[in-house]
């Protein structure tokens, strides 16, 4: 990899002014994309500022009908969180479905929603579950939060510092793995709120989406077919070695199907 | 430019000048000299680089040194008894012959601890499921799994340190 100057974060008010003035200085967070990045030289950070000593940053609180995720976080923790598991268990799961054990013991819920990787699993859960996104400057709804490949709408020296999930009355996470990285090839996020079904889908695309069509039929009635003849279409979505288009518009029907089923 | 970084490492304080890019895994092994951590695939994906690090099983070829400043850790050379009496786990492994070439055993090792740490009494389903971050390439899993069921009824999940 090549050289850089690390540093320990003392405050994120520190670590934000820096960030702010040093245009390619990185936040370290768990590290588990951006050192692999910037071992194959995909990634050349001037410096990286490590937030792994901010306790302020970690932690779960259940408060009323909100599960809030400090931003450093690690999954394996938020996978075991006996609040979690009772208050939202289709994230709990989703944690404990993330990469693998080695993994889950270092990655961060703040670090993996601020990469925004195309196959991520959090960004299915914050947008479907309509999660808002803390900041060290303001809140930002999950509708507003990803913008494309890698893009978030996360401006210079602005660091997340949780995540707070409203709870539904249901929902359930699918994901068709990748074998080898566990990435989702599709993974397919279904939450019902009460008031509204949201379906967030992850891996398919450049960028985690909505798929409103199927929102609109679960409303009506929340089971498995009636997303069962609703196709994405496949033009937009990623084709690679792993899956082409036409077979990731059929595994979000599929993995939709299998949500909601398991939502139920 | 190097900085100095200060861990624990099977009980013993140890520091070492390191570039700030320096991986774990290489100062584990290469200023330490603890060459039982393995490299493997050097892309986070083998886990024949696991170590325990503050009670949790991490891949130290995916960390920077740094990340470990002030960390208490534990390599394959830490885990049996100072007299040589191997842990229940390796003790499991040798048994049940969990191993054909053994580049991949002293993380599998490691791995398969952090797994009964966290599940005491796994399944088989459980513990393939569980041992996702870590590959053989001799496809020998039949007798790690038996060797991890095994290593359950006998303590393979504690860590003396």
């Amino acid at each position: 990899m090549y050289s850089f100057k690390y540093q320990l974060a003392k405050s994120v008010a520190d670590a934000s002014a820096f960030v702010a003035k040093n245009s390619d200085a990185k936040l370290l967070a768990g590290g588990q994309s951006l050192i692999a990045t910037m071992k194959l030289r995909l990634s050349q950070p001037s410096d990286l500022v490590d937030l792994g000593a901010l306790a302020e940053l970690r932690g779960i609180k259940v408060a009323g009908n909100t599960v809030t995720i400090g931003a450093m976080t690690r999954h394996a923790e938020v996978a075991a969180s006996a609040e979690v598991k009772k208050a939202i268990p289709a994230l709990a799961s989703l944690a404990w479905s993330i990469g693998d054990r080695q993994v889950r013991n270092m990655g961060t819920i703040g670090g993996s929603v601020a990469h925004n990787d195309p196959a991520a699993d959090y960004p299915s859960a914050v947008l479907a579950l309509d999660a808002t996104v803390t900041t060290n400057k303001r809140k930002i709804a999950a509708d507003q939060f990803f913008k494309g490949m890698y893009e978030t709408a996360l401006e210079p020296g602005e660091i997340i510092t949780s995540v707070s999930f409203p709870c539904p009355k249901r929902a359930a996470y699918m994901k068709f793995k990748n074998p080898a990285s566990r990435y989702a090839i599709v993974g397919v996020f279904v939450a019902d709120t009460g008031k509204a079904v949201r379906v967030a889908v992850t891996g398919a695309a450049p960028c985690v989406f909505r798929v409103a069509e199927m929102e609109k039929a679960l409303s009506a009635k929340f089971a498995p077919e009636s997303v069962a003849s609703i196709a994405v279409p496949e033009k937009g979505l990623n084709s690679d070695l792993h899956a082409k288009a036409d077979y990731r518009a059929h595994l979000i029907t599929v993995m939709a199907k299998r949500a909601v089923a398991a939502a139920l | 430019m190097t900085v100095k970084v200060s861990m624990s490492v099977n009980g013993k304080p140890v520091s070492g000048e390191v570039e700030e890019r320096t991986l774990l895994v290489s100062f584990i092994r290469e200023t330490l000299r603890l060459t039982g951590t393995h490299v493997g695939c050097d892309t986070a994906q083998c886990g024949a680089c696991t170590v325990v690090m503050d009670g949790r099983a991490v891949k130290s070829c995916n960390m920077l040194a740094m990340q470990a400043e002030g960390a208490e850790l534990v390599t394959i050379e830490g885990i049996a008894e100072p007299d040589g009496t191997l842990h229940p786990m390796q003790e499991a492994f040798r048994q049940h012959h969990g191993l054909q070439c053994g580049f991949c055993t002293p993380g599998m090792v490691i791995s398969a601890i952090d797994l009964l740490k966290n599940t005491p009494n796994p399944t088989e389903r459980e513990i393939r499921e569980q041992l996702d971050g870590n590959l053989c390439r001799c496809t020998g899993y039949h007798n790690i799994v038996k060797a991890i069921a095994a290593a359950a009824q006998t303590g393979g999940g504690v860590l003396r340190r």
